[in-house]
């Protein structure tokens, strides 16, 4: 899959270069020339819920990160975390892309009319029962060392996935994991630089840091645990079993915190998936609230 | 005048008013984080350039942030940054001699080499 | 040349004579040179506005990033404001070489000892804003910054240079989402018009005050840090503007607008400075909220900073260490 540069690339390839800079008013589909067939012996259904839970997870993360534009702490700090954002925007456009072109799109087409993309419908047109992602991203952000720590923790957690997702029998799947990666291992860097730099900095910092991940520590409890979906997707070799990357995660979360001099709060026991059924606190309605209002206002639109 | 505006600066249409004059501070007052210098390698075969600066608390971060600002994630090139602090610069002014124009060496002069248009400026 | 024995006030002469002959000869005044103070006082100041306006600028259409109405369209603006930030650090970069100090700087804007452009105390009141803030205020802005890539200062032109480049990705990002919004519903064509009605008029005073009413200008121009004139920038804006908005099917809000065979310009009928004035004050709110929104980002994170900073310290011998 080919690096773009910046998201403006992608306008400027869609329209034919350079040349006239009034684009028209074409639309860059982000599966375009993929090959989207399914693999044998899976069931469609379960593919596209599997995408809805890792692009909604990517959606809703991006849209806290971005709460950040115009509060960060630094400029080069606001430069990074809209970075992190857009790569996640991304990761959650192929995925909802993806679940679209196999069929699953929810009640969504009901409201949305035809002239909407798969992945809008899916983003703008579903309500929170329909929202496949965790509370882990879902969470407010708190002040700037909850959202480091949580970036941390999330970014681990999804990177562990990604990484043994390339291997996905789906071809599409793969290659989204394939770009994420990279992506993915950047933020985790990111911010474990951060928790670093907050648990051992200042008294304040550190009693901040702490905060922040005894807040974040507990909403790891229904992330580890597979839904049936992910059971009979792994059996088909298309996903990968949260629980198996359980062990890299707190691993890796365990050693970052050490070095940050901060106390490995206790690992919450496993719980049966709640957001991957769709059970949401009212955060992510609120969330969604403001994600969707004008889209929903204006549902024959073209934008 | 009757609009009270001016038209300095990128965005124009600024309010007149009182403006309090902007002193150098000594270094030693900032509260500030270091401010760095930032080369970059474009690509393969060329120089690393300067491109501008940024403040960064060490110089990990620093890198890390020339990363995200200056190549907008951009894979593949590299990044030099070091302290604005840590550069020992000549002083045109004060050096004279050594930068006085060699009409008679034209070939020192970077114009003398003429640069197709594909390459990009830094 | 002749050793260093002239006394203080000639050797001042010498290097003002050595200033006005690189301005005369086009090239570049570069950090460490000589300049006057009023060359550089007014290029500090020049040069933070213009920060602070790229700052300040991310809020109107930072606004609508949560509420973006395609993921796309998200995307894209997201990107756009983050090059604002970008922009502001490019600037920022700009006047430190002349001595200046961001944090301080920073200070003066939330102390509103500086300020900011008038044109982001405008409200975005529909996402049709998104798109003309692109396509007026990102040309307008457009047409002001092109000459000052050629500014007489080193370091503020190559910034400007860069600046421009991703500037007219913003105009193309704002005009291709009119373009979009006009072929939907007539809904959204409506958003569009108001949206130009509103910010067509402000987009023109972003250009300043006419020629003879613009004392400061001459000095500037001498100094090579203007390169033209308020009233030429701003009939060049105009000239480029017309046949956008009727390849777009919009109509300007100005019924005296007519092109002008004699000139080949297109002439345009009075600003009323009196409306921006009201409405620059009359958004005393919007500019409250600005400062306020830009000082909690210092204030509410100085613990940040000052962690990092800490961090530094603590870990500055063990880098070294591991240099080595
Ligand atoms: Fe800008
Ligand atoms: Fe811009």
């Amino acid at each position: 899959m080919p690096h773009e540069e910046t998201v403006y690339d992608a306008l400027d390839h869609a329209h034919g270069g350079e040349g006239h800079w009034a684009f028209g008013t074409g639309f860059d589909e982000p599966l375009a020339g993929v090959d989207t067939t399914v693999p044998d012996g899976v069931d469609p259904a379960d593919l596209g819920a599997y995408c809805l839970m890792l692009g909604d997870d990517a959606l809703v993360l991006a849209q806290r990160l971005t709460q950040w534009i115009t509060a960060a702490p630094e400029l080069e700090e606001e430069v990074a975390i809209g970075n992190t954002a857009l790569d996640l925007l991304g990761q959650a456009r192929l995925l909802l892309a993806r679940a679209g072109s196999v069929g699953v799109l929810g009640r969504s087409r009901e409201t949305a009319t035809a002239s909407i993309p798969d992945e809008d419908a899916l983003a703008y047109f579903r309500d929170a029962d329909e929202f496949r992602s965790t509370g882990l991203v879902a969470a407010q952000n708190g002040d700037f060392g909850q959202t480091v720590v949580r970036l941390l923790v999330a970014s681990t957690v999804r990177l562990a996935v990604f990484a043994r997702l390339r291997e996905s029998r789906d071809p599409v799947l793969a290659a989204i994991a394939a770009k994420g990666v990279n992506e993915l291992a950047y933020h985790r860097d990111h911010a474990a630089r951060w928790v670093l730099r907050l648990g051992d900095g200042t008294e304040e910092s550190h009693r901040r840091a702490q905060a922040g991940a005894d807040a974040v520590w507990p909403l790891l409890a229904d992330v580890l645990t597979a839904t049936d979906v992910e059971r009979r997707l792994v059996a088909a070799g298309v996903a990968v079993d949260p629980a198996d990357v359980r062990e890299e995660v707190h691993d890796v979360l365990t050693t970052v915190l050490e070095r940050a001099t901060l106390r490995v709060p206790a690992w919450p026991a496993d719980t049966p998936p709640r957001g991957r059924a769709g059970e949401h606190g009212p955060e992510l309605a609120a969330l969604l609230e403001t994600l969707q209002g004008l889209a929903r206002r204006h549902p024959a639109a073209t934008w | 005048m009757s609009t009270d505006v001016t038209a300095e600066g990128g965005h124009g249409a600024i309010p007149t008013g009182p403006e309090v004059p902007v002193a150098p501070k000594p270094a030693a007052t900032r509260r500030d984080w270091p401010l760095y210098e930032v080369f970059v390698r474009g690509k393969r075969g060329l120089n690393h350039v300067h491109v501008g600066s940024l403040h960064a608390p060490d110089d990990e971060m620093a890198v890390h942030a020339a990363r995200d600002v200056y190549t907008r994630r951009n894979e593949g090139v590299s990044i030099w940054v070091v302290k604005a602090a840590d550069i020992t610069a000549s002083s045109p002014d004060e050096k004279d001699p050594m930068f006085a124009p060699s009409g008679d060496k034209v070939y020192r002069h970077p114009t003398f080499y003429e640069i197709p248009e594909d390459v990009p400026h830094m | 040349m002749s050793a260093p024995t002239l006394d203080r006030p000639t050797d001042e002469a010498a290097l003002q004579q050595r200033f006005d002959a690189t301005i005369a000869a086009d090239r570049r005044i570069e950090p460490r040179d000589w300049m006057p103070d009023g060359y550089r006082k007014t290029l500090v100041r020049q040069i933070a506005q213009h920060a602070h306006s790229e700052i300040i600028g991310m809020q109107p259409e930072g606004d609508w990033l949560l509420a973006a109405p395609s993921l796309r369209r998200k995307a894209i603006l997201l990107a756009k404001v983050q090059d604002e930030a970008g922009h502001g650090m490019y600037l920022y970069s700009a006047a430190e070489t002349l001595g200046a100090d961001r944090a301080d700087l920073t200070d003066k804007l939330i102390e509103q000892k500086q300020k900011y452009s008038s044109i982001f105390n405008y409200p975005t009141l529909t996402y049709a804003d998104v798109g003309v803030i692109g396509w007026l205020v990102d040309g307008a802005a457009i047409c002001n910054q092109v000459p000052l890539c050629r500014s007489s200062y080193g370091p503020y032109a190559r910034a400007m240079i860069r600046i421009c480049k991703e500037e007219s990705f913003h105009q193309r990002q704002g005009y291709e989402l009119l373009m979009t919004m006009m072929g939907g519903t007539e809904e959204q064509r409506a958003m569009v018009q108001d949206a130009v009605d509103r910010w067509w008029w402000p987009s023109l005073m972003m250009f300043g005050p006419p020629d003879d009413d613009s004392p400061n200008s001459a000095q500037s121009m001498a100094w090579g840090i203007k390169r033209h004139s308020n009233d030429e920038l701003r009939q060049r804006y105009v000239d480029m503007s017309v046949p956008q908005a009727q390849f777009l099917g919009v109509t300007l809000p100005d019924p005296d607008l007519h092109w002008d065979e004699e000139t080949g310009h297109w002439r345009f009928g009075p600003i009323d400075w009196a409306e921006f004035k009201q409405v620059v004050s009359g958004n005393g709110p919007a500019n409250a909220e600005r400062i306020r929104r830009r000082r909690a980002a210092r204030d509410d994170n100085a613990w940040v900073t000052e962690a990092a900073t800490a961090y530094a310290r603590k870990h500055a011998g063990a880098v070294t260490e591991g240099a080595a």
